[in-house]
């Protein structure tokens, strides 16, 4: 059985390329069928900001990524709802996406078999 | 065990040292590193033309003689590593640039070469994440 890998994503958008690499280590593990799951986690949780505007900073949008996801054959989404409820997040862009509180995050951790926090 | 090792940060960082120490103390306890993966700024690990000064240690030196004489699997992420300059000989060609910053035994390669490392490996260790 194939193992399965949880990518804990920490970075804000816009604040260099870590959100968009984490995001294609998903991506590529989509593509090749494995289980895989994505949390976002303290800045990370900004990614799912909804009516970002990539335009205005001349940066490509990552929100198109993240709703094709489920398509990639990854429907194991999660936020941190303690991360999104500080940052003041209430709309967010990927219905997908299951809050977890705190114990559920060291509950949701421990399930997976291998874990990469970018 | 089997170990695979991702690392995420550039050669001047401690956890990049903490990176190579933790491979070499793993295959002298007798583990098997099934691969090195280089992503994000990993990469400048991978890089000829960074230049250290005499007097502090070369990280991407020492990661190279590392590799070379354990015969390890050091995989450099070619997307990552394409954004950050560092290109080995195929690549400087594929698209006209003059310079070259990658060589064996390093390789560049896809994420998927990542994917492969966690699924072999019994564990997979990651240094330099956020």
């Amino acid at each position: 059985m194939a193992k399965s890998l949880l990518i804990i994503s920490r970075q804000s958008p816009w604040s260099g390329p870590g959100a968009r690499e984490a995001l294609d280590i998903v991506l590529a593990g989509g593509a090749f069928d494995l289980p895989i799951g994505l949390l976002f986690l303290d800045d990370g949780v900004l990614q799912l900001s909804a009516g970002q505007n990539a335009k205005a900073l001349q940066q490509k949008d990552l929100s198109a990524n993240l709703q094709a996801l489920p398509m990639f054959g990854v429907e194991e989404l999660f936020y941190c709802a303690d991360s999104a409820s500080s940052r003041g997040l209430g709309n967010l862009s990927l219905d997908e996406a299951q809050p977890l509180a705190a114990e559920q995050i060291t509950a949701l951790i421990d399930r997976y078999d291998q874990v990469i926090t970018l | 065990m089997k170990f695979a090792i991702a690392l995420f940060s550039a050669a001047h960082a401690p956890s990049s040292r903490r990176a190579l120490l933790f491979a070499q103390a793993a295959l002298a306890g007798g583990h098997e590193i099934v691969r090195l993966f280089f992503y994000q700024d990993g990469v400048y690990n991978a890089s000829d033309t960074l230049v250290t000064p005499q007097d502090e240690l070369d990280l991407p030196k020492q990661w190279r003689t590392f590799i070379s004489e354990q015969k390890l699997d050091g995989v450099v992420c070619i997307a990552a590593a394409l954004r950050r300059g560092a290109l080995n000989a195929e690549e400087a060609k594929r698209y006209q640039r003059e310079a070259i910053s990658v060589s064996a035994p390093w390789e560049l390669s896809g994420l998927g070469q990542l994917h492969d490392a966690v699924q072999d490996a019994d564990r997979l260790i990651c240094f330099g994440g956020a």
